[in-house]
């Protein structure tokens, strides 16, 4: 007797999920869906979006990151795809070629150029977490598009300039 | 003979032509309205819109997509069966427009009216599992033919509890005519044999649902967990008919589940006709509905539920049935 009446339970228990199922998905029938039609529609909704890294300016100078070029980020880059170049100290007695190297170089407290290549990135946030200075963030670019792989190589420091310039003459519009 | 008798409505091989006529532009119309709304309520069950650019909210997209099927080359495995390779896709779509001659579409409208109508669909609906296991077979591949077994044994495992739950109501009604049992009952859901033995009606439900293929009891087709089914070599239209006869072989099990439980074409204000093409689309709806809310089920079961629950609980209905139907009588 026990059995049977174990059945039947199993059976009740059985028969509620399925129409607690059927709950679910006649509710969602009824719901608007959260699908965007792409071109014709765009998210606006993009703090959370993780794009390539980009350089953060310093609050005084947003033109002017706050990297400190002592090449961290690139060490600990799993996918090898940050090059941070400083220039290259000079001797004395000779000539400034403006030659770049790998940061970090002696007496170099800015980055020259910052590299990324957005190819080979796969978005795991090391570098960011192992900036000290905190220079590095997740740009919210979810539409970038090219015909060119190299077209994904980023050059962050006149990036950072090139958007300070925007946003200074959009400020003064 | 002459010409008049021959137009005239009540020689039978000029209804029986009219009527298959019809009923072909009636699957037709319903295999592309249905591949619609099965994609429309996918999609609305997912949170996403479904078909949306071809036509206005994708209405079109059927069409497009009967034509993309219609343009595919046809092609069979080497060394296959050619005879029986061909012969399975119409095996299976023609007996289904046969089982859609007996419905009573409306209180004067039933192609054929015949007093055995309900034995006609099971017999033919029953054909299928040849069209399946011919084409497991004349297919030359293992996996169809593994294919072709699963999906007999599973027709062959919900028709016994279908039949059962049938005859409670053919009992009841004490006619195997679809149009006497429907005019039976009322318009209202209170006269309907559905709401009188909701047993039955539940039965009978699962097992359509069953019998048809369709999720969550698709595995002859589960052409994500297994290699397909018995329409794994099918290209073009061979799949096509395979797939057209699902969606012929869904309104059957509707318009039946609507002629016995559901009070057929009779209703309160509109129509008869209307009022069963509503039923008719309510149980579909039901059917594609439960495709996207359950997972597919194992084997095992599938076949427990079938032999274990719905074959005991159908005999004990049945019985009950003989029962109230001798007191009362």
């Amino acid at each position: 007797m026990s059995q049977l009446s174990q059945l039947i339970e199993e059976a009740y228990t059985g028969l509620k999920s399925l129409v607690i199922g059927l709950g679910v998905t006649g509710k969602a029938l009824c719901e608007p869906g959260v699908t965007v039609i792409y071109p014709k529609e765009e998210v606006d909704n993009l703090a959370t979006f993780r794009g390539h890294v980009e350089l953060i300016g310093k609050d005084d100078d947003p033109a002017v990151a706050r990297c400190v070029a002592c090449g961290a980020c690139a060490k600990a880059c799993p996918s090898n795809c940050i090059s941070v170049l400083c220039p290259v100290p000079v001797k004395e007695g000779e000539a400034d070629t403006g030659k770049l190297g790998p940061a970090p170089q002696k007496g170099s407290k800015t980055p020259a150029q910052f590299i990324v290549d957005y190819s080979l990135c796969s978005l795991c946030g090391q570098c960011a977490r192992a900036c000290p200075v905190d220079s590095l963030r997740f740009c919210h670019d979810a539409y970038t598009v090219a015909f060119d792989r190299k077209a994904f190589q980023f050059e962050l420091v006149s990036r950072l300039r090139q958007q300070a310039e925007q946003a200074l003459e959009g400020g003064e519009e | 003979m002459n010409m008049d008798m021959l137009l005239s409505l009540d020689y039978p091989l000029t209804r029986l032509v009219i009527g298959l006529l019809g009923i072909f532009a009636f699957v037709g119309l319903n295999g592309l309205i249905l591949v619609w709304v099965e994609r429309k309520v996918a999609g609305h069950c997912q949170y996403r819109p479904g078909p949306l650019h071809v036509g206005p909210h994708g209405l079109l997209q059927p069409l497009v997509d009967a034509v993309k099927l219609m343009g595919k080359q046809l092609v069979a495995p080497a060394r296959c069966d050619r005879v029986l390779f061909w012969t399975a896709p119409l095996l299976a779509f023609a007996p289904v427009t046969i089982c859609l001659l007996p419905l009573p579409y409306g209180p004067s409208l039933s192609p054929i009216p015949m007093n055995l109508g309900l034995v006609l669909i099971l017999a033919f609906s029953g054909l299928g599992v040849l069209s399946l296991i011919l084409a497991g077979w004349g297919s030359n591949n293992k996996y169809g033919l593994l294919g072709a077994a699963r999906a007999v044994a599973q027709s062959v495992a919900y028709e016994v509890p279908l039949l059962l739950s049938v005859m409670a109501v053919a009992l009841t009604a004490g006619s195997l005519d679809l149009y006497t049992i429907s005019a039976q009952q009322g318009g209202w859901p209170w006269q309907w044999y559905g709401v009188k033995n909701p047993l039955a009606f539940f039965i009978f439900l699962i097992c359509a649902v069953a019998e048809t293929n369709r999720a969550p009891f698709d595995l002859p087709e589960a052409e994500s967990e297994l290699t397909a089914g018995f329409h794994t070599e099918y290209s073009g239209m061979g799949f096509g008919l395979f797939f057209l006869a699902e969606y012929a072989n869904m309104i059957v099990v509707s318009g039946v589940a609507a002629a016995l439980f559901l009070g057929g074409w009779q209703g309160p204000f509109l129509p008869g006709v209307w009022w069963f093409l509503v039923k008719i689309y309510c149980v579909l709806f039901f059917i594609i509905w439960l495709r996207w809310t359950y997972p597919r089920v194992r084997f095992d079961q599938l076949l427990n539920l079938s032999w274990k629950w719905l074959t005991p609980l159908a005999l004990i209905d049945l019985a009950l049935t003989v029962v109230v139907a001798g007191l009362g009588g």
